[in-house]
């Protein structure tokens, strides 16, 4: 049960707030300067949404349930499951910020799930 | 769906720059916290005096200046392109792990890791053949 709720938290918060990080920039729009002084003025607006706050703030929970996995549950099962955040991100992104993904964009999010759980499952 | 000029250029540039600068920040980070090393007894004198080496330590500098580099670019980037295409793309990082790792530091790479890389360049290269963007952007 405890692993369950915490496998929950890193995919769900840990994506939900790259969502709400995403979902910030969209309310900013399209940046064309990037001269530095302008660089800075989008980062002050930036941090003046919401949405910002609330990105910043799931993504360190999903950040400490992923130490705390760690410290008593195996990498090799730990990784596969985070890696599946690569698909909760695709079904939030089509879900929270209303973006179309064809089904090439879905066969390329499983193919890049399923590399990057090969590479962190060798890095241990 | 209207793109600004070098909409594709800024794009894969971008994205070019988080896949580089976040495993950067990582390993220098990494090197410099070994450089530091461990707090054995966790006194207050003993945090405080970590802390300072950490602050003067150039690696650990270095390692967040990347990380903040990465963060910008991938802030900047979502302002036009879909989440659900800069997400599998910036999963090159760990290619670019590997390469660096066998090319400037000789490590040993595993053949299956080699396959886990080709994977993702794969599936990379799947994401990378649609539309960065599917939704209307504020101009």
């Amino acid at each position: 049960m405890r692993e369950a709720i915490l496998f929950l938290i890193i995919i769900v918060a840990g994506t939900g707030g790259e969502l709400c990080v995403t979902r910030a920039m969209k309310d900013i729009g399209e940046v064309h300067d990037f001269r530095p002084a302008a660089l800075l003025r989008f980062m002050r607006r930036a941090f003046l949404v919401g949405w910002m706050w609330i990105g910043i703030a799931m993504m360190t929970l999903a950040f400490f349930a992923l130490l705390a996995t760690l410290s008593f549950e195996n990498v090799s099962f730990v990784v596969p499951v985070t890696a599946l955040s690569y698909g909760a991100g695709a079904v939030g992104a089509m879900l929270f910020l209303r973006e179309r993904i064809s089904l090439q964009r879905w066969v390329g999010v499983l193919i890049v799930c399923a590399g990057v759980t090969i590479v962190l499952l060798t890095k241990h | 769906m209207t793109e600004s000029p070098g909409f594709h250029f800024k794009t894969y540039f971008l994205v070019l720059i988080m896949v580089i600068f976040a495993p950067l920040g990582n390993v220098l980070l990494s090197k410099g916290m070994k450089n530091v090393g461990p707090a054995t007894h966790w006194t207050p004198f003993e945090l405080g005096s970590v802390l300072l080496r950490i602050g003067s330590s150039g690696y650990v500098w270095l390692g967040v200046a990347s990380l903040l580099t990465f963060f910008v670019a991938y802030m900047l980037v979502l302002t036009w392109a879909d989440y659900s295409w800069v997400q599998p793309a910036s999963s090159f990082s760990y290619a670019m792990v590997a390469l660096l790792s066998y090319l400037l530091l000789g490590e040993a790479v595993s053949p299956v890791r080699w396959f886990g890389v080709a994977v993702i360049c794969l599936g990379v290269f799947v994401v990378g053949q649609t539309h960065p963007r599917t939704t209307a952007v504020k101009a």
